[in-house]
């Protein structure tokens, strides 16, 4: 046998370990998840195992802060979803052509994304959003306004501004590199026919943004739809329930309450959730690999 | 004569509008260093004061008070290990995906993906009562094996996307050559693609630095990285803000620095290959 189809047998075990850990990883938790979601069982009670059925996922519907954090959950992720797009789509069009210190500009703005989420939290919470000492109520006042108290009257914004600080950058640093691959000889012929900025905008750069864009949106969704560190460093999820989204959700039930059953039946809405969005980025990545 | 006015006015703008909006977004990375070298009455005085005598010891006092090189360790070493396994594991299984596709491999690569995709509080109970079963809560080994999980797909598709660029024929003369497989991967294909590699590799550093769900769910005190004892200033007493930031600060440097140093090969990574 040649060395060549030797080599070619080989190197089709070699996927092998990656797709048998990955199956692990993925097949395992989730069935025991789904088992734990049918089961009344709290960590509190030892040996309480019984089969309750859809009893769970009942309890958890029902429950009030179910609502909450299903709401709080959307607001939290259309609402960054709606600033990071916007504005990142206008700073990657303004800082495409060259102009003095442009590279140092794309440094500064893309460097939110590489905070670790703790961190960007409370900096944001204490040095910035803080009533008494923060910029933002020194800002306030020197402009002669009462200062906001973030966290107790407008708590989900607060988080929302977090995490949109956090996440703009990610796409404006997508955004910026489609540019690129803008046809330049294309832009130039719309000018030479004067096409107005606008015009050009809406009819080249949009189009050609728009997988980009779509990419951008779907993975920012399956993230955002996990934000956890941000609220669990600031609000606890509170006041009340005004910043718990599903994941906070399911994690205090799981690790507060230690109502695994109950946590378990939240986990599987969750996941169902991040799946409806993750089919179609699946598609489109699947295109752009067929593509090829 | 106009036309030419007209650009350097739109350049003019153009120039100061982008410097506004990057200063406007760097800010609260500016304060968080500035405050780190005041003194805590200083970083607390509202208004607050731009003109100071900077002092160093708000870092002392982290690096004694807090044991904040046991986090740093912690950090290092589980970003690390975790990287270097997600590596040693995903440039075979790249490797085999585009040098010797079959019907399945798109499937498979696809099939990869969308285990990124599943949210973590999804497993988090299981995750959770399976580590400690296994004595692995608040220990270095769970979280290498958690991000190493976390990060393979990401890794696999990167250096796939890479393995993909390079020309086929290269490969094929070495392998007329006579190479074994582990001679063609080590000595051909690693050293062509090593900046894509290393690319790959920095991604999975900061992701897995700032990863922050399963590191303040599983980890105490032992393992804990800095992303858990940064969480920990947010119940503290007294005045704090300047250890705060000097922590946050040695915290989120270096990989502030990597983030810089690979953001054009980053796009691939982070859109798993859909924008390049």
């Amino acid at each position: 046998m040649s060395q060549l189809s030797r080599n070619a047998r080989a190197a089709r075990f070699l996927v092998a370990p990656s797709v048998l850990l990955l199956l692990a990883w993925m097949t395992v938790p989730l069935a025991m998840t789904l088992y734990y979601s049918t089961v009344n069982f709290n960590l509190t009670i030892p040996g309480l195992r019984n089969f309750v059925g859809f009893e769970n996922y009942i309890f958890f519907f029902t429950d009030p802060s179910f609502f909450a954090g299903m709401s709080n959950t959307l607001v939290l992720v259309g609402s960054t979803l709606l600033i990071t797009v916007v504005l990142g789509t206008l700073i990657a069009v303004l800082i495409d052509s060259p102009f003095p210190g442009r590279s140092l500009v794309r440094i500064l703005l893309i460097s939110p994304f590489f905070i670790m989420p703790t961190v960007n939290a409370l900096i944001w919470k204490n040095l910035l959003m803080n009533p008494v000492s923060g910029f933002f109520a020194f800002l306030s006042k020197t402009f002669g306004m009462t200062p906001i108290d973030w966290f107790t009257d407008v708590p989900m914004l607060a988080i929302i501004l977090i995490v949109s600080w956090q996440w703009l950058p990610f796409a404006i640093l997508i955004l910026m590199t489609a540019m690129q691959s803008l046809d330049q000889e294309q832009l130039e012929a719309a000018r030479m026919d004067g096409a107005g900025p606008v015009a050009i905008f809406r009819h080249i750069t949009l189009p050609h943004l728009a997988r980009p864009l779509a990419v951008v949106v779907m993975i920012e969704t399956i993230f955002l739809l996990s934000i956890f560190a941000e609220i669990f460093t600031t609000t606890g999820g509170g006041p009340g329930t005004q910043t718990t989204n599903l994941a906070y959700l399911i994690y205090s039930q799981a690790l507060l309450q230690y109502d695994v059953g109950m946590a378990s039946a939240g986990g599987i809405v969750a996941v169902v959730l991040a799946n409806i969005v993750a089919i179609f980025l699946i598609r489109i990545v699947g295109k752009s690999l067929a593509g090829e | 004569m106009k036309l030419h006015t007209e650009k350097v006015v739109k350049l003019t703008l153009v120039t100061i509008v982008s410097w506004l909006v990057a200063a406007l977004i760097f800010f609260p990375i500016f304060w968080m260093i500035l405050t780190s070298f005041k003194t805590e009455l200083n970083a607390f005085s509202s208004p607050p004061s731009l003109f100071f005598w900077p002092t160093l010891e708000n870092y002392f006092v982290v690096f004694e008070r807090s044991d904040y090189l046991r986090y740093a360790f912690n950090s290092v070493v589980i970003s690390f290990v975790s990287s270097i396994l997600a590596m040693f594991i995903g440039i075979p299984a790249a490797y085999s995906m585009a040098f010797f596709p079959t019907k399945r491999t798109q499937g498979v690569l696809l099939w990869m993906l969308s285990t990124k995709m599943l949210p973590p509080v999804g497993v988090l109970v299981p995750i959770y009562l399976l580590a400690r079963d296994a004595s692995l809560l608040d220990t270095r080994t769970g979280l290498v094996i958690i991000y190493t999980l976390i990060n393979l797909p990401i890794v696999i598709w990167m250096i796939y996307t890479y393995f993909k660029d390079v020309p086929k024929d290269i490969l094929e003369a070495c392998r007329m050559d006579g190479a074994s497989l582990w001679q063609e991967i080590r000595h051909v294909l690693v050293p062509i693609t090593m900046g894509g590699l290393s690319s790959t590799f920095l991604l999975s550093l900061i992701l897995s630095w700032n990863e922050a769900f399963w590191s303040l769910n599983l980890t105490a005190s032992q393992a804990a990285p800095l992303t858990a004892l940064i969480a920990s200033y947010s119940s503290p007493e007294g005045l704090f803000w300047a250890k705060l930031s000097a922590a946050s600060t040695l915290a989120v440097a270096p990989i502030l620095v990597f983030g810089w140093i690979s953001q054009k090969q980053l796009v691939r990574g982070l859109t798993f290959g859909a924008v390049k």
